[in-house]
C-alpha cells in the first residue's frame, strides 16, 4: 500500500510534467507552425471540407427543422426568393414578384433556363406543387407553418403562378424561401434530394456527413466554382480544432472564443454577426419571478459587457430586447433602460421593495451541449451572488431541455439562444400571452393588443414603429434578461477565399474558390 | 453438453432482462422523441403524423410487446430518427451492420497491439523483477533493478491516464506535430479498405495502451507468484534453461487469470469504445449510441444495448472454453 501512494504522487508530477511538454509544445506550434507546414505543401484540389456539428435531421427540404440541416440544404435547394448576404431577399427560381395591394394575392414570374438537378427546366407545375405540399393543400399536412394561410396556388400561364393567401401579411413573402422540387417527388426527396441550387446531392451517411458536387446547369453563371463540397459531422469541439490544424476540414462556423484564439495565426478567423439571440429566460408565472420588480432587479444585476467580454472576447452583440440589431430598420435600442453594466443598487432596492431584501435561490436550467451558455451561466451566477440572489446552475440534456424547460415551462430560469429566420416578427410573435411558444410565460394585454395591430397594418413605416413599442413593453416588463447577439467566429483555411457571410443561417458554398 | 444449455439460458434470460430494463429506463427519463425529431418549429399536424408513423400513441405495454416480438422474429425495427426515404425509415440492422464494421475493425486492431505488446513485455517484465529481486541468478541486478522501477512507473502512468486524454495526445503528437496521419481523416471501409485499416492504427493505440500496460502488470505479478513455486526449482534443477522455465512452464500457468483479464478488455473494447470513437471521429457503435440516446432513438438504443450485452456474455463464454483449452483439469470437474 505504502509503495502504491508513492507511485501515485510520482505518477501525478509525471502527468504534470507531461502536460507541461503538451502547453509548451502548443505555444511552439502557434507561434511558428502557421502557414509553414501541412497547408503550404497541400495539393490543390476542387473539393472543399467543411466541419459540421450535428447530424442531417431529413434531406426532404420542406420537413427540414433543424438549422443546422437548412444551412447546408441552402446549396441543393431554392425557393421562389432567397435570401443574400445582407438580408434582403432576391429572386430565385422566380424572377420577380408583385403583391396586390390588400396583401392577399402574389404573383410570381419564373426566371427562364432554371434547370432541377436531373436536367428537367423547372415549370410552373413543380412550382404549384411545392407550394401546395408546404401548405397542406395536398394532404391536409402543412409542412411549414406559416405557409398553412395559402389559400389556392394558380398557374396563370407557363411562367406565372399566383397565390391567393387568406391573411395580409407582410412578412409571408419571407416564407417563399421555401425549396421547389419536382413536382411528385415528395415520395422520394429523403432519399434523393432534386432541387434548383448550386450543388447537386452525392451521398449521405448517418453520423459521417453529405457530399455535394457542383451543378453544372445552375443558373447563375460561373457558379459554384469548387467541384466538390463535403459536409463532415465532427462530434466535439476539440476534434474541430484538431481536424482544423491538421488539414482535414477547410472551414468550421460557430468556433468558441478560445477556440479562435488558438488558430488565428493558422487560419483565417472572421467574426461575424450571428442570428441568435441569447437571453437569461425568465419564468414570468413562478414566484418570485412573478414580481416584475424581481424581474428588473435581475436585469440591473447583470453586467453585459462583462458577460461579452468573458465568453464572447467582446465580440458580440448587446441588446435588451427580442430583436436582431442586423433587423435594422425594426431595431431598438433599449440599452439605456438598465444599462449595459451592474447597478447593484438598484437592484437591491428593487429587490428590497418586493420583499426579498435578503435574496432567494434561483436554480438556472441549461441545456449542457452549448459551452457558450454554461460559460455565460458561470458569469451570471457571480454577477447574482453580488445582489444576494442564490443561483444555481443545473446542467440538463438537450432532449430534457426542450421537454421539461421550452415545451414544459417547469422551470425558473434558462439560458439558451433563439435563431431567429429573416422575419422581423419571428422574435415577438412568439411572447403573445397564449402562444404556444411562449415559454416564459410573459403575460401582457397591452403587448398582444399591439401585436395584433402590427400584423394588420401593410403600412412597412408603420409596422417598424409597432415593432420598436412590442420592443420596449418586453424590455420595461422585464419580460426576461436578453443578453446579447453572439458574434459567430468562422474559421477558414488560408487557401479558401470567396466565402460569405450571411446574417441568417446559410452556408453558401457556391462563391468559395481555392488560391490559385 | 449440460454446461451449454445452462449458458443458453442465462443468455437469453440476461438479454430479455436487459431489453426491459432498458425500455423502461426510456419511458422514465424526459425528453419526446417526436420533438427532438421535428424540433420546435414543426406544424401540431406534422408532430401528431408523425407520433402516429412511430406508433407512440399505444401504449408502452404494447410497443415493448411489439418491439420484442418483432425482434424475436429477426425483425429488429426501423430507426425514429434517420430515414431511407419518405415512405421508409432506416431499418436498424442496416444502420448498425454499416456501422458495426467500424468498432469490430477498431476492437481487432486494438486487441493484435495489445496480445503482441503485453505478454513478451509481462514476460520480461516478471524476469526482471525476479532477477532484481534476487531469487535467482542476480548478476544484472544493478541494472534490472532501475528497469524494473521504470516500467512499473511508466505502466503506471500509461494505466491512469484517462482514454479522452490520450486520445488527444495521440492526435496532437502522432497527428500533428509528428504528421503520420491526418486528425479526423477518417477513411470509409467500403471505399479504401487500406486506407481505412492505416487510419484505424491510431485510435487502436489509443485504445491499447493503458490496457497494455494493465495486461503487462497483471502477467507479471501472476507470473512472479508462480516463480515462487516448487515446479520451478523443479525446472531448473533438471537443468531447463531460464527461457524454456519462462515460456514453456511459468507462462502457461500464469495465464489463467490473464484469460479472464483478457477476456474483460475485449468485451469492453468489442462493445464499442464512445470517447476513442468521438475524438477520432470514426462512425463507429459507440458513437451510434451516444447520438441514438440523445435523439431518443428507442429502437436503435434498445439494439445496441443489446448487442453489447450479448457480447460481453458470449465473450465470457468464450473466456470458459479458453480455460478448458488452457487447463484440461477444469473440463474434467
Amino acid at each position: 500500500m505504502k509503495t502504491d501512494f508513492h507511485k501515485k504522487k510520482k505518477l501525478s508530477g509525471l502527468l504534470f510534467a507531461a502536460l507541461l511538454i503538451m502547453a509548451v509544445l502548443g505555444g511552439c506550434a502557434d507561434s511558428t507552425g502557421e502557414s509553414s507546414g501541412d497547408n503550404s505543401s497541400r495539393e490543390p484540389k476542387g473539393s472543399v471540407v467543411v466541419g459540421i456539428q450535428q447530424d442531417i435531421d431529413s434531406l426532404d427540404p420542406h420537413k427540414a427543422t433543424a438549422a443546422g440541416t437548412k444551412e447546408i440544404l441552402f446549396n441543393i435547394f431554392e425557393g421562389l426568393v432567397k435570401p443574400d448576404e445582407n438580408g434582403n431577399l432576391i429572386g430565385a427560381v422566380a424572377s420577380g414578384y408583385t403583391i396586390s395591394k390588400d396583401g392577399l394575392v402574389y404573383t410570381f414570374t419564373l426566371r427562364d433556363n432554371v434547370k432541377f438537378h436531373n436536367g428537367n427546366a423547372v415549370t410552373a407545375e413543380d412550382v404549384k406543387y411545392s407550394l401546395e405540399r408546404v401548405s397542406g393543400l395536398l394532404d391536409g399536412t402543412p409542412l411549414i407553418s406559416t405557409m398553412s394561410t395559402i389559400q389556392a396556388v394558380d398557374i396563370v400561364d407557363e411562367k406565372t403562378v399566383q397565390v391567393t393567401v387568406e391573411n395580409a401579411n407582410t412578412e409571408l413573402i419571407y416564407s417563399f424561401v421555401a425549396a421547389i422540387i419536382p413536382m411528385g417527388s415528395g415520395e422520394t426527396a429523403e432519399a434523393v434530394p432534386v432541387g434548383t441550387g448550386p450543388f447537386s446531392f452525392v451521398s449521405y451517411k448517418p453520423l459521417e456527413g453529405i457530399v455535394l458536387a457542383k451543378f453544372a446547369d445552375y443558373w447563375q453563371e460561373g457558379l459554384p466554382q469548387v467541384e466538390e463540397v463535403d459536409f463532415k459531422i465532427v462530434n466535439s469541439a476539440d476534434t474541430a480544432l484538431m481536424e482544423l490544424q491538421g488539414g482535414t476540414i477547410d472551414l468550421y462556423a460557430y468556433l468558441t472564443d478560445s477556440q479562435a484564439q488558438a488558430l488565428k495565426d493558422s487560419h483565417q478567423v472572421i467574426a461575424s454577426a450571428s442570428n441568435v439571440v441569447q437571453a437569461l429566460f425568465l419564468n414570468n408565472a413562478v414566484a418570485p419571478l412573478d414580481d416584475v420588480r424581481v424581474r428588473q432587479a435581475i436585469l440591473y444585476a447583470l453586467d453585459k459587457e462583462a458577460i461579452n467580454d468573458f465568453v464572447g472576447g467582446g465580440a458580440g452583440t448587446l441588446i435588451s430586447s427580442a430583436m436582431l440589431p442586423t433587423l435594422k430598420d425594426y431595431y431598438a435600442d433599449l440599452n439605456d433602460t438598465y444599462g449595459t453594466k451592474a447597478n447593484v443598487d438598484k437592484a437591491k432596492e428593487l429587490l428590497a421593495d418586493a420583499g426579498y431584501a435578503e435574496g432567494f435561490d434561483l436554480e438556472i436550467a441549461i441545456p449542457s451541449n452549448y459551452e457558450f451558455h454554461m460559460q455565460t451561466g458561470e458569469v451570471v451566477v457571480e454577477q447574482l451572488k453580488a445582489v444576494g440572489i442564490n443561483a444555481t446552475i443545473k446542467a440538463v440534456e438537450w432532449g430534457t431541455w426542450l421537454d421539461e424547460v421550452y415545451n414544459g415551462r417547469q422551470y425558473a430560469a434558462t439560458i439558451s439562444g433563439i435563431t431567429c429566420d429573416m422575419t422581423p416578427g419571428y422574435l415577438l410573435n412568439r411572447f403573445q400571452t397564449t402562444s404556444k411558444k411562449n415559454f416564459i410565460n410573459f403575460a401582457s394585454e397591452e403587448y398582444d393588443a399591439l401585436y395584433v395591430k402590427a400584423q394588420e397594418t401593410l403600412d412597412l413605416a408603420e409596422k417598424a414603429e409597432y415593432y420598436k413599442q412590442l420592443q420596449k413593453i418586453l424590455c420595461d416588463e422585464a419580460g426576461s434578461a436578453f443578453l446579447q447577439v453572439p458574434a459567430n467566429m468562422t474559421a477558414i483555411s488560408k487557401e479558401l477565399l470567396g466565402y460569405k457571410f450571411y446574417p441568417v443561417y446559410v452556408q453558401d458554398m457556391s462563391t468559395v474558390y481555392f488560391r490559385k | 453438453m449440460k454446461y451449454f444449455g445452462k449458458k443458453l439460458i442465462t443468455l437469453i434470460m440476461t438479454l430479455f432482462l436487459v431489453s426491459a430494463a432498458a425500455f423502461l429506463a426510456f419511458q422514465i427519463i424526459p425528453g419526446d422523441v417526436v420533438t427532438s425529431i421535428l424540433g420546435t418549429e414543426a406544424t401540431p399536424e406534422r408532430e401528431e403524423q408523425l407520433r402516429e408513423e412511430l406508433g407512440l400513441n399505444d401504449p408502452p405495454a404494447v410497443r415493448y410487446f411489439h418491439w420484442i416480438t418483432g425482434v424475436l422474429q429477426g425483425d429488429l425495427g426501423v430507426s425514429y430518427r434517420y430515414s431511407k426515404n419518405m415512405n421508409e425509415m432506416m431499418p436498424v440492422a442496416e444502420l448498425i451492420g454499416d456501422k458495426l464494421p467500424v468498432t469490430l475493425w477498431l476492437a481487432a486492431v486494438s486487441l493484435v497491439f495489445i496480445v503482441v505488446v503485453s505478454i513478451p513485455l509481462g514476460v520480461l517484465w516478471a524476469g526482471l523483477s525476479d532477477a532484481a529481486h534476487g531469487r535467482s541468478g542476480g548478476v544484472m541486478a544493478g541494472a534490472g533493478h532501475i528497469l524494473d522501477a521504470a516500467l512499473g512507473v511508466v505502466t503506471q502512468a500509461a494505466m491512469a491516464v484517462p482514454s479522452f486524454f490520450l486520445g488527444i495526445l495521440v492526435t496532437y503528437l502522432l497527428g500533428i506535430v509528428l504528421g503520420l496521419f491526418a486528425p479526423g481523416g477518417y477513411v470509409d471501409y467500403e471505399k479504401d479498405f487500406a486506407g481505412f485499416l492505416g487510419y484505424l492504427i491510431f485510435p487502436a493505440l489509443s485504445i491499447a495502451i493503458p490496457k497494455i500496460a494493465m495486461t503487462a502488470r497483471f502477467l507479471r505479478n501472476s507470473m512472479l507468484t508462480e516463480l515462487s513455486a516448487d515446479y520451478v526449482r523443479t525446472a531448473y534443477s533438471k537443468g531447463a534453461g531460464k527461457r524454456r522455465v519462462m515460456y514453456g512452464h511459468v507462462l502457461r500457468n500464469a495465464m489463467m487469470p490473464v484469460v479472464t483479464f483478457l477476456g474483460m478488455i475485449v468485451a469492453e473494447i468489442v462493445a464499442g469504445s464512445i470517447v476513442v470513437e468521438q475524438v477520432f471521429g470514426l462512425p463507429g457503435i459507440g458513437r451510434l449510441l451516444i447520438s441514438s440516446i440523445s435523439t431518443r432513438d428507442f429502437p436503435v438504443v434498445e439494439i445496441l444495448i443489446l448487442y453489447i450485452t450479448f457480447v460481453v456474455i458470449f465473450v465470457y463464454f468464450l473466456v470458459d472454453i479458453l480455460y478448458r483449452v488452457i487447463d484440461p483439469r477444469i473440463s474434467e470437474t
